[in-house]
């Protein structure tokens, strides 16, 4: 069972109350960008095994987004944060070296 | 505004009871949580302090619960509702606000006895253990497939909110869960 703490309530909710939204710093494309761009915003998604952003809505709860950074490997979860930011904030990466010292944001 | 409530008062007897509240005037309020004027507006109203997060303060017939960082839910007697909304309106024009009368679109339960907890413990994925989940806290979660929220109103009892459509449904978890001889004595 994955729990998450939401960082809008401050609560540790459990997967049933959440609902899930896919990968987090998507870069959206729409009108006017190029086929490629478009395809790639709407189709084409890390899915690592290992570190992952995800975005997640604490659905039967406060009702608000947030973003979690979490291992598909073995569901650790690193840090949960707010989900009005473009890119990991630092004090994420660094949650997530401090338990994976080779990993960068680039893979 | 409706004159009957979702289940006219249905009650579940047995050591643990359940009931279905009756009527009762709610109102949701969205804006920004940390402006001055809405505090003073919606404090006034209620005549109780404002709530942090997770907090619900209540009076003798009114209260205010936080339900999430935008959010309050304002509850009062159902016949002042209309008028608590036309206060909060005035007092909150030039605020980017929304102040709404959902009182038709809830339903209320009050669950009492002495495994009232354990009633709830049953049905929401929330740690009720009395040192984690205290009176003063509004939990806001799902109720085996509905979304519901809970606060602990009284020594033995405890309040459920749960959309009217689904009043049923919940009234019927509620009483399952709290069957005499179904006690697990957990807390
Ligand atoms: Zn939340």
């Amino acid at each position: 069972m994955l729990i998450l703490e939401c960082p809008c309530c401050g609560v540790m909710a459990d997967e049933t109350e959440l609902a899930p939204g896919g990968e987090a710093h998507l870069k959206r494309y729409g009108p006017g960008s190029s086929d490629e761009d478009f395809e790639g915003y709407l189709f084409h998604r890390a899915n690592p095994k290992g570190v992952h952003f995800e975005r997640w809505r604490h659905a039967n709860g406060c009702g608000k987004w947030f973003l979690a950074a979490r291992c598909t490997n073995t569901l650790e979860v690193f840090a949960t944060y707010s989900a009005q930011t473009p890119e990991p904030p630092q004090h994420v990466i660094d949650a997530i070296r401090a338990k994976r010292p080779d990993w960068s944001i680039e893979a | 505004m409706s004159d009957v409530s979702a289940l006219i008062g249905a009650v579940a007897e047995g050591r643990t009871r359940v009931e279905e509240a009756g009527l009762a005037g709610m109102i949701t309020l969205r804006g920004d949580l940390s402006s001055s004027k809405l505090v003073a507006a919606v404090t006034g109203l209620a005549g109780v302090e404002m709530p942090g997060q997770r907090e619900i303060k209540a009076g003798d017939d009114k209260a205010i619960a936080w339900m999430s960082r935008d959010e309050l839910l304002i509850m009062v007697p159902h016949e002042e509702a209309d008028g608590a909304v036309a206060t909060l309106s005035a007092a909150l024009a030039g605020e980017h606000a929304t102040v709404a009368n959902v009182s038709d679109a809830r339903a209320l339960f009050r669950v009492e006895g002495p495994h009232a907890r354990e009633v709830l413990a049953k049905l929401v994925p929330v740690d009720l253990h009395p040192e984690s989940f205290r009176a003063g806290e509004m939990r806001r979660t799902r109720m085996a497939q509905v979304p519901a929220a809970i606060w602990q109103s009284g020594e033995d009892q405890f309040s459920v909110i749960c959309f009217r459509s689904v009043a049923q449904y919940v009234f019927d978890l509620l009483a399952l869960s709290a069957k005499d001889g179904s006690e697990v004595g957990y807390f």
